[in-house]
């Protein structure tokens, strides 16, 4: 009963502050709504009963990347970007289009899930079992072991990646 | 379940927490607001410039380094919990990850990009 | 009956901890930072104020602190973002109080032949919640920064987040290290498997098994709390900080997040390096000396004065860890800001990612 209307409660705020995120025009407070709104898909993880994801996710999302939008947002002097931002023709038609997808995807995935019940809403079930830290971890060094050493590999090219980019007339250290 | 009722209370207490101090600091607290107070402070003169202006990329890098290796460290925490049991494949594995990525510390660092200027 | 009663003392025990962590040490400490700064230097420190003519050594200072705080002006600049303003120091203390969620303060207690966990919100990912809400302790300053409409407040906001996500990785990467030899990233098991000997005589701490591990959350946790000597961002009189602009309670919230954030990490020093609440050599001469006969109705006599005394150990290791933060404090200068971010990324990040590496080696090899 109390995860039912804890999942609808976050259900509704994801959406509401994904929706404000979207539509409000200074950037901080896009940032603030993006926030709300990973902070509620954290709450559907821990209702999954899959702490380990729900920390991982507030780590990693929560916690690195939006400080790292925030700093951008404060480097570039992004405080009255609304004023310069105007929408053109053009872009409406792509927006409309890219919303009429959408709503064709959601459609689809509700009559899959509902009416075709083609779809397990709950989940509960199978990802508690592979919701907790050491399942996590033998999974990660049995089956996916390669995927997991490339992804090494990808953080190392994202590193020089990173400074190439923000350090490019950079002389080397002595 | 219980947890998931001890995590809300928590919520609320830390939510009440802070309305208690913002909300009675607000009526107890006097409002009399003027023009100097206003001015934003600095050193006791008028500012010359207006806030935000753009800073410096540095604070970027460290930004984006952090990143990296946060999602770094959450790779160690379910390899530290199973580590016993699964052994060489573990060891091996994990010492081949941290390489690659002391390969890239090093590589930032020859590059200057942790040198503060 | 029975399991309301059972469930009115569990909440009552964990409220019980969670004022006496958050709303008696963090004033107190205003005062004991005050009088050992004071001592320290050969000065008398903090003894004016009175109530009735007890002066208590100034005791009353904390008091009349918090007290003046509530009562001075709340005051918002013009240019400001109004709303992130007044809830960028509410989100930095929030996430402040959230982070004592997990923190063990006993071993378990039978209440009517339950057994009741010692910890606020018994999660099995302790070590991981504890680190998202530490990662989150970062919004308070920038929002609080940004919003201030003032360039040397978003410096120093700026100058504050760099440091604490420096850190951040050195924390991180330090206490992969008391996970392996652990095994748990919940708080609870890490601190039991404290409880055994080492060698018959040495407790089985992490301090004893991952020294160097120690130091590098002892030095990172000191900087995520930005204080003296990693206090660049803050600097009370001489540097401009991020909350240049905040007055009243909302200067008094970020500064009680910083006392609570010290608290926090003193208290996880403990879990993690100290023994928790363990308390060697007592415990078995207590199960030992006291019966297993029924107390008050509902508890076991041994049981209970153990969960009493594993408290008492508990507040008191946090209470020296704490004092141990603030000699630190009044004893060394402040590191240039260069110097801070130097140490960060060039030693203690290098020195965490070796002691894993060498740790992962003993333990493979050992077991």
């Amino acid at each position: 009963m109390l995860e039912t209307v804890l999942f609808f409660a976050l259900a509704l705020l994801a959406v509401t502050a994904a929706i404000g995120m979207i539509v409000h025009r200074s950037p901080v407070y896009s940032v603030l709504m993006l926030i709300i709104t990973l902070f509620s898909i954290a709450g559907f993880y821990v209702l999954l009963n899959a702490p380990f994801v729900a920390a991982v996710h507030m780590i990693v999302y929560a916690g690195a990347i939006i400080v790292l939008f925030l700093f951008v947002v404060m480097l570039l002097d992004l405080r009255h970007e609304s004023d310069r931002f105007t929408l053109t023709k053009f872009s409406r038609v792509l927006a409309f289009i890219a919303f009429l997808v959408f709503l064709g995807e959601a459609i689809l995935l509700v009559k899959v899930a509902f009416i075709d019940g083609g779809l397990d809403i709950g989940l509960g079930g199978q990802v508690s079992q592979l919701g907790d830290t050491p399942s996590i971890g033998k999974l990660l060094f049995t089956a996916y072991l390669l995927p997991f050493e490339i992804a090494s590999v990808l953080l190392l090219v994202a590193i020089i990646g990173a400074v190439i980019l923000a350090k490019q007339n950079l002389k080397p250290s002595q | 379940m219980e947890k998931l009722i001890g995590l809300l209370i928590m919520i609320a207490v830390g939510v009440g927490l802070a309305l208690v101090f913002w909300g009675l600091n607000r009526l107890l607290g006097p409002k009399s607001p003027n023009v100097v107070k206003d001015v934003p402070f600095e050193t006791g003169r008028a500012p010359i410039s207006a806030s935000g202006r753009r800073m410096a990329v540095k604070f970027y890098m460290i930004a984006i380094l952090f990143v990296l290796f946060d999602i770094e460290m959450i790779f160690l925490y379910p390899w530290a919990v199973v580590f016993r049991d699964i052994g060489a494949v573990a060891l091996v594995s994990m010492m081949i990850f941290i390489a690659v990525l002391v390969l890239g510390l090093a590589y930032i660092w020859k590059r200057g990009a942790l040198e503060w200027q | 009956m029975a399991d309301f009663i059972v469930g009115a003392v569990e909440y009552l025990s964990k409220f019980i901890f969670f004022i006496i962590a958050v709303l008696v040490i963090s004033p107190v400490l205003t005062w004991v930072e005050r009088k050992q700064s004071a001592v320290m230097q050969d000065r008398i420190g903090a003894n004016r104020a009175e109530i009735l003519g007890l002066r208590m050594l100034g005791l009353f200072h904390a008091l009349a602190d918090s007290l003046k705080l509530f009562t001075k002006e709340y005051f918002v600049p013009k240019g400001a973002d109004r709303l992130i303003f007044h809830l960028a120091p509410c989100i930095s203390i929030f996430f402040a109080v959230m982070g004592f969620a997990v923190i063990p303060h006993a071993d378990t207690l039978i209440i009517s032949g339950q057994p009741v966990e010692m910890q606020i919100v018994n999660l099995n990912i302790g070590l991981l919640y504890f680190f998202a809400v530490l990662g989150m302790a970062v919004y308070g300053v920038v929002l609080g920064a940004w919003a201030s409409n003032n360039n040397y407040a978003l410096l120093g906001g700026l100058r504050a987040s760099a440091q604490m996500i420096s850190y951040e990785v050195s924390i991180g990467i330090s206490l992969v290290g008391i996970i392996l030899v652990y095994q748990s990233v919940d708080l609870m098991e890490i601190t039991r498997a404290q409880g055994d000997l080492l060698f018959g005589f040495l407790p089985k701490w992490g301090i004893f098994l991952q020294p160097l591990a120690f130091f590098i959350f002892m030095a990172a946790g000191i900087a995520e709390t930005k204080r003296i000597p990693f206090d660049a961002p803050e600097g009370e009189s001489e540097i401009v900080g991020y909350f240049i602009e905040y007055s009243g309670m909302g200067f008094g919230m970020y500064f009680l997040t910083d006392f609570l954030e010290t608290i926090l990490i003193a208290c996880l020093t403990v879990t993690f390096f100290l023994g928790g609440w363990q308390a060697p050599f007592i415990d078995g001469w207590i199960l030992q000396t006291f019966s297993d006969s029924t107390f008050l109705g509902i508890f076991q006599l041994n049981n209970f004065i153990l969960t009493i005394v594993q408290f008492l150990a508990f507040v008191f290791k946090v209470c020296l860890v704490i004092f141990m933060m603030m000699t630190i404090r009044w004893t060394l200068p402040r590191f240039r800001y260069d110097q801070i971010m130097n140490l960060g990324w060039k030693m203690l990040l290098p020195l965490s990612l070796f002691n894993i590496v060498v740790t992962a080696i003993i333990v493979y090899f050992i077991g």
